[in-house]
């Protein structure tokens, strides 16, 4: 038992750690089980078609539902009985926009500042930096309703990274660009983990936005698949790239699901 | 070329730093959240004048009308017999204040469905704190609401004394935070934003209607016994009474024991509905992120 212990204590919390994580709603189940974890400074993928539970499982990520079974950490804070310290450390883009169309890239992105209890100079300095660093300085009092879908993603990215977090999640976060927003918002998240050592959670269901070298959740029907190197997922199902990978996965777990109605 | 976008964005870790929130961060937020409300109901401005035209046209045109109907007799807080568009006038500000209440929970539904709430909800200050601020907000543009109409009332010659206008603010905060509790009550318990017009049929109308805004309860006593008896268990007659009263320079403790009562039950309902560990909403299933 003290030997456990001692390992336990040796390793480092990661960034985001699900643990045996089930969520239902009214009884009909969502997610069953699910473990993985993100190690600090890492590219994951949340690979799934839609209504494999990505949205479920981010949720409960970032507490917008308890999590009833299961733990989930973030940098070693309980979401549900730390949620202060693990939301502190959490930025996330939503699938759905969330900005209010009604007011400015700036009071859009300063009313998220005062939720997390930056005040309105250092708020300021932050948003100006970060919209030039995004090319959009000059936006910065155009109402949102002017702006083109891209450029709303862009924004809600800077506002997911005001208050500086270590963990990134995002949802969909592409869904509705073109290829060259696609690309562009991709290559700047990739870039913030490679430059910044910023862990990242990518949830898509698109399997071009998975690179050779990322690691990847693979939820199917609320189950995990797959958990792994993009190689080792490869080469166990014996496959050529990852698509034929999720394809011979996803449809193994089907047929399995099948047989067991 | 690198893209705009592929520019580096400098992100400081805050994994080792403990986050500590003082007052003055409480504050920080509780300003940001009520900067906002404020922000969005000066960019609605049909929302401003159309909370103003509707008590303006019935003490214009109702209380008018009713002028010579209905005049009401010495009944405290009054000391004289007063015209009807005095008696009405704090039923009034009780209609602002129960629309405004009803128009934060619309405003709450539309934020889930367009997804804003959550941006609000996964701030990382206690969920009760967020929702109270919020609250307040809301409380504190509907009182503005009052006071442009009361200002236009006394030009239309309903002039109570000058200390009523003080006296009435604790008034109004008290039964806004009743109202706007209710709201946000009940916009955890609407799905979809396309019901809100059962809020206006089944809770506004009635409450607003069933209530001493508009007639006396003594009169309401002899026309019906039973709508009486509905008017003294609904908590919008105490919200007005407890601001008539105030408007005057009185306190109905009556009022003010239910109005407080009631804001308290409400308000617990509210945060309880929203407590991600009680709610409702996460037993509530709406695909692709809407939550």
């Amino acid at each position: 038992m003290q030997h456990v212990k001692a390992d336990k204590a040796m390793v480092p919390p990661g960034a985001l750690e699900v643990s045996a994580v089930s969520h239902a709603y009214d009884r009909k189940p969502v997610l069953s089980d699910v473990s993985f974890r993100i190690a600090a400074g890492q590219f994951t993928v949340l690979l799934g078609l839609n209504g494999a539970g990505k949205t479920t499982l981010f949720s409960l990520i970032c507490h917008l539902f308890d999590v009833r079974q299961g733990v989930i950490r973030i940098f070693g804070h309980d979401i549900v009985r730390q949620s202060k310290q693990a939301l502190g450390r959490l930025g996330i883009v939503f699938q759905a926009r969330t900005l209010d169309l009604d007011l400015s890239i700036y009071e859009n992105l300063a009313y998220h500042a005062s939720l997390h209890g930056i005040g309105r100079s250092a708020a300021k300095e932050r948003i100006g930096a970060m919209l030039a660093q995004v090319g959009m300085h000059d936006r910065l009092h155009d109402k949102v309703r002017a702006l083109s879908g891209g450029q709303m993603r862009r924004v809600e990215i800077v506002r997911a990274l005001l208050h500086r977090p270590p963990l990134l999640l995002l949802d969909e976060a592409t869904v509705g660009l073109d290829i060259q927003s696609r690309g562009e918002i991709l290559a700047t998240i990739r870039t913030l983990v490679a430059t910044e050592g910023m862990s990242v959670l990518w949830a898509t269901h698109l399997i071009d936005e998975v690179d050779a070298n990322d690691h990847v959740v693979l939820l199917h029907h609320g189950r995990l698949l797959a958990d792994g190197p993009v190689s080792d997922l490869v080469a166990v199902t014996g496959a050529e790239d990852i698509g034929q990978a999720f394809a011979v996965l996803t449809q193994s777990a089907s047929q399995a699901q099948e047989v067991g109605r | 070329m690198m893209s705009p976008l592929e520019s580096d964005i400098r992100v400081s870790d805050n994994r080792g730093k403990r986050l500590g929130f003082g007052l003055g961060n409480y504050l920080i937020c509780f300003y940001g959240i009520v900067f906002r409300e404020a922000l969005r109901f000066l960019n609605q401005r049909e929302r401003f004048i159309s909370s103003l035209v509707r008590p303006l046209l019935w003490l214009f045109v109702f209380a008018a009308g009713f002028r010579q109907v209905l005049g009401v007799s010495i009944i405290p807080p009054y000391k004289t017999y007063v015209l009807y568009e005095v008696y009405i006038t704090p039923g009034l500000c009780g209609m602002i204040l129960l629309f405004s209440g009803m128009q934060s929970s619309l405003s709450m539904v539309y934020d889930r469905e367009m997804g804003s709430m959550r941006t609000l909800l996964v701030s990382p200050f206690p969920r009760w704190f967020l929702l109270v601020s919020k609250l307040l907000a809301g409380v504190a543009v509907s009182i503005l609401q009052v006071y442009v109409f009361l200002a236009v009332a006394w030009f239309w010659g309903v002039k109570p004394p000058a200390i009523g206008y003080l006296f009435i603010l604790p008034a109004l905060f008290l039964a806004g935070v009743m109202l706007c509790s209710l709201g946000m009550l009940l916009s955890s318990l609407i799905k979809q934003l396309e019901n809100f017009a059962g809020v206006m049929n089944f809770v506004i109308f009635p409450m607003y209607f069933a209530s001493s805004a508009l007639y006396p309860l003594w009169r309401i006593q002899e026309a019906s016994p039973l709508l009486h008896k509905i008017c003294l268990a609904n908590p919008f007659t105490y919200a007005v009474e407890l601001v008539r009263f105030a408007l005057y320079g009185q306190v109905d403790w009556r009022s003010l024991v239910v109005v407080v009562g009631c804001s308290l039950l409400f308000l617990g309902g509210a945060i309880f509905a929203y407590d991600p560990s009680k709610g409702l909403l996460s037993r509530r299933r709406d695909g692709g992120g809407n939550s």
